[in-house]
């Protein structure tokens, strides 16, 4: 048999109804809900009540005692209330409570009662006293409208992030409004009000009256009004028993319905049907219920992600939620481990479990699940005053460079600096590095790099762009005198013009070089230093430029000056190698193209870079003639090259023979490319066979 | 010629999408500041710019005015002003000056630093310094390589090789793991990665730690690319050091090729101008003879001349009609290839007249003296002469580091009195440069009375324990040996030749430099991809320092075809030579692999940048040679 609409009851002629239990609510009330301040959270969150808010003038015994059970009646928090007379209580979107008290000042509470922060409406509420508050709800967050004693409203829109906003004045209001609602509309929080038979719509420049459209003629005061959870939609109730409901902005009419009851309602809200997309309104009297509905309306759950359903879930039933997110195959990282994630950041706020017991409670339940930031949880931890937690925690992060803020943050700035290395991001460490600067003194800054290398080369290159002066300090701290030296040796080039300035950056860095024990270094600027004075001395007394040529070119340049005598001074003062000096000469002297001086050099002595260089200089100066002269002079080894080099094919060829060299005939060979060489050639080939017959 | 293209060769992933990305990237950061602006350009940033928006995109997007960024105030009179720097201190004071300047004639314009690849904290905290940081806004135009040829990247970061292997600086390394972290979401994950030295595993860290965070980006992507092997340039310095040979190298080595493109002189143009060439796959005849050793290539361009002529003889026996045809569709063909033969016959005579010289056969020589360890006091007293001479600050310089290598060090003696006769050459200046290269580890003494053990036993200690992994290189270099004849015998890099070595026909990697030698760094790779590991070659690892310091990571599931396991990637950490480029083609070739190469800081070798002599010595190490 179909019993299928066995509990359905008529209602009126057209539709039915029926009335089932979901739930029973598990709590154990003493008080009638009438005497005590109730707050239920959107998306069926938990539930507030505040019980004997009003009994003040009462002994002490009997304070107000606030108590949160969740959604079915379960006991979640119970707590004395000691503060101020109480005027409202509602939840934010966060799941915050928010506790208006009489005196504008606003106590938020979590979820287990636990006392989060409190912040103050202003002193205009403080000094007219909270008459009536609302708590409402926006795209934004979660906003307090109060109405005042001296009849004007301050709102905030969001509570997280506190602008107070002192609305205009209503002109003529005498008394409080019958009732008055926030709206939000284009992302502005707005306040209706009526007053008598008119409607009044406030921001926060104006007040501007309004009438809704299409409503019957002859009301003379609105009971009640009810917006919409969307804010897209208003009903109002009016004292002819009428109810209109239409859009927020008030310019359209859903419906008008006449309910021939003049008492004012207790309540009236909104309630939709998301399946059906019916909306409809449900006004309360004592004993009366009715529900009015017309077009179809849907529940946005906008403002309710499943990420923050997830949230709020993880608080009361952790593996639930996690269930959940496999149902609904939400990726790890929006589902799983965003639970757990916010599991973890709940955890550490239990006061009384041990610091190690927390870390590890959590590792054990996180792993190293994807999507879950540890430094996130450690600065939650932080938060609640829990830093050695919060290090602790922060060591299961496997991003160092996520530990880095947090460790900052908590002025671990050593620690910090070794995670940032270990991250390898060297803007980091750079970050690291001058919060370090700032925060010790000198002396343990240098300290602190000396033990990091990697930071110490970062900070150095720093410096020798920036800070050559800390540079300077910073080997010196490290007695690290050879790069002291060089130091100054750059130093020499880059202030100094005079001389004087010069050679005494250079004196600088030639004792620490010798503090370095590299004496060569040290030898080596001392040098420059006497070749400086003496280049300067030059220019003084024969004009021209000397100043930083090197030794090489000082003489060399002196013996293109004919200053041949100075020349040979300056190489003895210096301990010129006698090759190099013979190089030297011989280059400048074919470069003056003075062959004169050139044959009377080489005839001086034995030269010790033997006579082919002198052929080859020659012949580079195109002179064959002279070429030919230091030709006949060249050892025996290299006679063919120089002869090649003059030309003399033929006598290259004798030589050759006569060495019986093989490497020697085929380059003369190579060279027989004229055709007056084909004598010589041939003479080559008969040398050659003879030399294979023997 | 000796490569012909082989037919299997695998498909090259399209690298020109780097391009447009940043080029798109750089407009973008343009249009933020709507309205004609100036743009102030840093020097060294212009080629690269210059390959990615040429002149016309610029003004396309109201750019007005181009500057270089110099030591000399601007005279712009423009209302916006855009600055397009590395991220470098001395341009940030740059920058703070102008604003200054305005600042005290009552001006206020708007000004705007774009960092490439990325800005650094301490340049902010220097704009901060100066007291502009709250007029300039700062953004990062993240071009962090770039696309030379088909098969050639470049981050074109000269100061990578100074700041990292001098300075111990490790600020590029997070740029290295945003360039390998861009290629792999381009061109999917690398299925096998390979590397060795302390920047490449760090860069290797790093990187795989940005793909963590950004996880499931590149999952599930096709790999293209099937290996990626990262080498530091402190590995092989040696290869770095020595003369190339192959045409290319040749003319980086003359010429200096920069940013891909090479600006010939009169003495190879021929005319009273130069010109400036782009040196890449697309120039056919380059590309025939850019891996060839310089002996093959006159011969291989005079043959091509004789062709072409042929090619252009075919006119004379024509009608009208077959003459229009060949007017219409071969003679632009024709002439064009004209005109690149006559630019490289050009380059040839010039690189020819310079290097065939009987000075280049002797340095040849010595360097191959040194590379097989004999007649070093030979070798030595060459060095001095070279010195003594003044034949090439440079040159000089280069062979007394190859000296260095090889020999573990110079013995007291050499090391005291090279130093003394280059000082009295080029200037007391040097002692700077001396000092950089010996904590870069390129020109050191032996250490008297070191055994080789000894020295080993605190090497490894140092490396082994844990602290000293934070020990920058700068100071570990002290410590190491290079060990490099011992490495030579164990990776049998001088190949034995029975016989002339056919540089025709090259046998193997030693071709690049006349057969003499198979540079180290190629033969590490090779190895290594042979085995697919480093199993085997603890004993190479040990003595190249790097027994901590080599790793290896297959992904285990092995989606990538057999086509794209054939690429390679292979980065060099601190440049490239063009002889090690070739050498990685001719293995690719022979194992019918092909490699790409990405080079941080532009592929020159080591010591081979124009010197900058003049009163400079604040450049220190090698005055702006070591770049690399």
């Amino acid at each position: 048999m179909d019993c299928y609409t066995a509990n359905w009851n008529p209602l009126g002629d057209s539709a039915f109804y029926r009335k089932y239990e979901l739930y029973s609510m598990d709590w154990d009330l003493k008080e009638e809900l009438r005497d005590c301040l109730v707050a239920a959270a959107p998306y069926g969150g938990p539930i507030a009540l505040l019980r004997n808010p009003w009994r003040k003038e009462k002994a002490a015994s009997i304070r107000p005692v606030l108590e949160i059970y969740s959604a079915s009646g379960l006991p979640l928090a119970s707590l004395l209330w000691k503060s101020g007379p109480v005027v409202s209580l509602g939840w934010s979107a966060e799941e915050e409570l928010l506790c208006v008290q009489e005196d504008g000042g606003v106590l938020v509470y979590g979820l287990h009662g636990d006392f989060r922060r409190h912040f103050s409406m202003g002193n205009e509420v403080l000094q007219n006293r909270v008459l009536d508050a609302r708590i409402f709800h926006t795209e934004f967050g979660s906003g307090v409208a109060i109405l005042t004693g001296a009849h004007r409203f301050t709102l905030s829109a969001n509570v997280s992030d506190l602008k107070l906003r002192r609305m205009p004045e209503v002109p003529g209001l005498q008394g409080a409004p019958t009732c008055w609602t926030a709206l939000c509309q284009d992302r502005v929080a707005h306040i209706l009000l009526a007053v008598g038979p008119d409607l009044y719509l406030l921001d926060q420049s104006a007040c501007s009256a309004v009438t809704p459209f299409g409503l019957a003629p002859g009301v003379s005061s609105f009971l009640q009004m009810a917006v919409s959870f969307t804010y897209r939609h208003l009903a109002l109730f009016t004292d002819t028993g009428y109810i209109w409901m239409g859009t927020a902005s008030l310019k359209e009419k859903l419906c008008e319905f006449n309910c021939n009851i003049r008492a004012p309602p207790k309540q009236m809200v909104w309630c939709s049907r998301p399946r059906s997309k019916e909306r409809a309104v449900v006004v309360a009297w004592e004993r009366r219920l009715m529900v009015v509905g017309d077009a179809p309306e849907s529940i946005q759950y906008k403002q309710l992600t499943i990420q923050v359903l997830l949230d709020r879930l993880v608080l009361r039933r952790l593996p639930l939620a996690i269930q959940i997110c496999e149902y609904l195959r939400l990726p790890e990282v929006q589902g799983v481990s965003r639970i757990l994630a916010h599991w973890a950041c709940y955890k550490v706020q239990q006061k009384d479990v041990s610091d190690e017991d927390v870390a590890r409670a959590i590792n054990q339940k996180l792993g190293d699940t994807p999507g879950v930031s540890y430094s996130d949880i450690a600065a939650r931890a932080y938060g609640c005053g829990r830093t050695e937690l919060a290090i602790k925690l922060l060591e299961y992060e496997p991003r160092s460079g996520e530990q880095v803020p947090l460790l900052l943050k908590m002025k671990r700035s050593k620690l910090a600096l070794s995670k940032a290395i270990e991250s390898g991001d060297t803007d980091l460490v750079f970050t690291v590095l001058l919060h370090l600067k700032n925060e010790l003194n000198r002396g343990d800054f240098f300290m602190t790099l000396r033990n990091q290398p990697m930071a110490l080369s970062l900070y150095r290159q720093f410096c020798k762009h920036q800070e050559l002066e800390t540079l300077k300090d910073l080997y010196n701290q490290d007695d690290n005198h050879q790069e002291l030296g060089s130091f100054h040796i750059r130093a020499s080039y880059a202030a100094e013009e005079r001389i004087e300035g010069r050679v005494a950056a250079l004196q600088t860095a030639a004792d620490a070089f010798y503090k370095a024990k590299n004496e060569f270094a040290a030898k080596a600027t001392e040098d420059q230093m006497r070749l400086l004075r003496l280049q300067r001395r030059l220019e003084d007394e024969l004009g021209g430029r000397f100043l930083d040529l090197s030794l090489h070119d000082t003489v060399t340049t002196l013996i293109l000056g004919g200053h041949n005598k100075r020349a040979e001074q300056l190489a003895r003062d210096f301990r010129i190698p006698d090759k190099r000096l013979w190089w030297l000469k011989l280059t400048a002297l074919a470069d003056l193209e003075d062959w004169e001086e050139l044959e009377k050099f080489s005839k001086s002595k034995k030269s010790p870079i033997g006579y082919l260089p002198f052929v080859e200089i020659c012949m580079k100066q195109h002179n064959k003639y002279e070429a030919k002269k230091y030709a006949s002079r060249v050892g025996p080894e290299q006679k063919v090259k120089a002869l090649l080099l003059v030309g003399d094919v033929a006598q290259a060829a004798d030589v050759a023979i006569e060495h019986r060299n093989e490497a020697e005939l085929s380059l003369v060979l190579s060279h027989c490319t004229g055709a007056t060489d084909g004598a010589t050639a041939d003479k080559i080939q008969r040398a050659r066979t003879q030399a294979q017959k023997k | 010629m000796a490569f012909p293209h082989r037919l299997d060769a695998p498909e090259l992933p399209d690298f020109s999408m780097l391009k447009r990305l940043a080029r798109d990237q750089l407009i973008y950061l343009l249009e933020q500041l709507p309205g004609k602006k100036d743009l102030f350009i840093e020097a060294d940033l212009m080629s690269p710019l210059d390959r990615i928006a040429n002149v016309s995109i610029l003004k396309q997007h109201e750019v007005d005015k181009l500057y270089k960024v110099e030591n000399k105030p601007a005279v712009s009179s423009s209302e916006q002003l855009c600055f397009l720097v590395r991220p470098r201190i001395k341009n940030m004071r740059y920058v703070a000056s102008l604003v200054n300047a305005d600042k005290l004639a009552g001006r206020t314009r708007k000004y705007k630093v774009i960092f490439s690849p990325q800005k650094f904290h301490a340049c902010e905290m220097v704009l901060e310094e100066e007291g502009v940081y709250g007029d300039v806004s700062c953004d990062e135009w993240a071009f962090s390589l770039l696309p030379l040829d088909v098969d050639l990247l470049s981050m074109e970061l000269p100061e990578f090789f100074r700041d990292y292997f001098l300075e111990g600086d490790q600020r590029w390394i997070n740029t290295v793991a945003q360039a390998l972290h861009l290629l792999s979401t381009l061109y999917g994950p690398f299925p096998n990665c390979y590397g060795i030295g302390r920047c490449a595993k760090m860069s290797y860290e790093l990187w795989r730690t940005l793909e963590e965070e950004e996880d499931g980006e590149t999952k599930g992507r096709r790999p293209e690319i099937g290996h990626i092997f990262l080498l530091d340039r402190d590995v092989d310095f040696v290869t770095a050091l020595c003369s190339q040979v192959v045409y290319e190298g040749l003319v980086d080595d003359t010429f200096r090729i920069k940013c891909g493109s090479v600006d010939f002189g009169p003495e190879v143009t021929s005319s009273d101008r130069s010109l400036k060439v782009l040196l890449n796959a697309e120039d056919k005849v380059f590309n025939e003879i850019r891996n060839e050793h310089f002996s093959n290539v006159f011969g291989f361009l005079s043959q091509k001349a004789r062709n072409l002529q042929a090619q252009y003889d075919r006119r004379r026996g024509m009608d009208i009609k077959q003459m229009k045809n060949f007017v219409s569709q071969e003679l632009k063909g024709l002439k064009q290839e004209h005109r690149l033969l006559s630019v490289h016959i050009g380059a040839c005579e010039s690189i020819m007249k310079k290097k065939t010289k009987q000075d280049f056969q002797e340095l040849i020589k010595t360097e191959h003296a040194l590379l097989e360890g004999f007649n070093i006091r030979e070798s030595t007293s060459y060095i001095e002469e070279h010195i003594d001479r003044q034949v090439s600050p440079i040159e000089s310089l280069r062979l007394m580091c190859l000296l260095s290598i090889t020999e573990n060090g110079l013995i007291p003696k050499d090391y005291r009195s090279l130093k003394t006769q280059y000082l009295q050459s080029y200037g007391p200046e040097h002692l700077l440069t001396f000092s950089n290269l010996r904590r870069a580890g390129l020109l050191t003494e032996q250490a008297p009375g070191d055994t080789l053990t000894a020295v080993e036993s605190k090497v490894s200690k140092l490396v082994t324990d844990k602290a000293a992994g934070k020990i920058t290189d700068a100071f570990s270099s002290l410590a190491k040996r290079s060990n490099f004849r011992a490495i030579s015998k164990k990776l049998n890099l001088i190949p034995r030749v029975d016989g002339e070595y056919d540089l025709k026909v090259p046998r193997d990697m030693a071709y690049v430099f006349s057969g003499a030698y198979v540079p180290l760094s190629c033969r590490v790779i090779e190895q290594v991809l042979e085995r697919r590991s480093w199993q085997g070659l603890d004993e190479v690892l040990r003595l190249l320092n790097c027994s901590e310091l080599a790793f290896t990571d297959m992904t285990k599931e092995d989606k990538a075809s057999s086509e794209s396991l054939r690429l390679i990637l292979v980065v060099f950490l601190g440049g490239c030579t063009f002889s090690e480029i070739s050498a990685l083609r001719f293995l690719g070739r022979e194992k019918g692999k092909r490699e790409q190469k990405v080079g941080c800081g532009g592929q020159g070798a080591v010591l081979r940048k124009a010197p900058r002599l003049a009163p400079a010595p604040l450049a220190g190490l090698a005055v702006g040679g070591i770049a690399g």
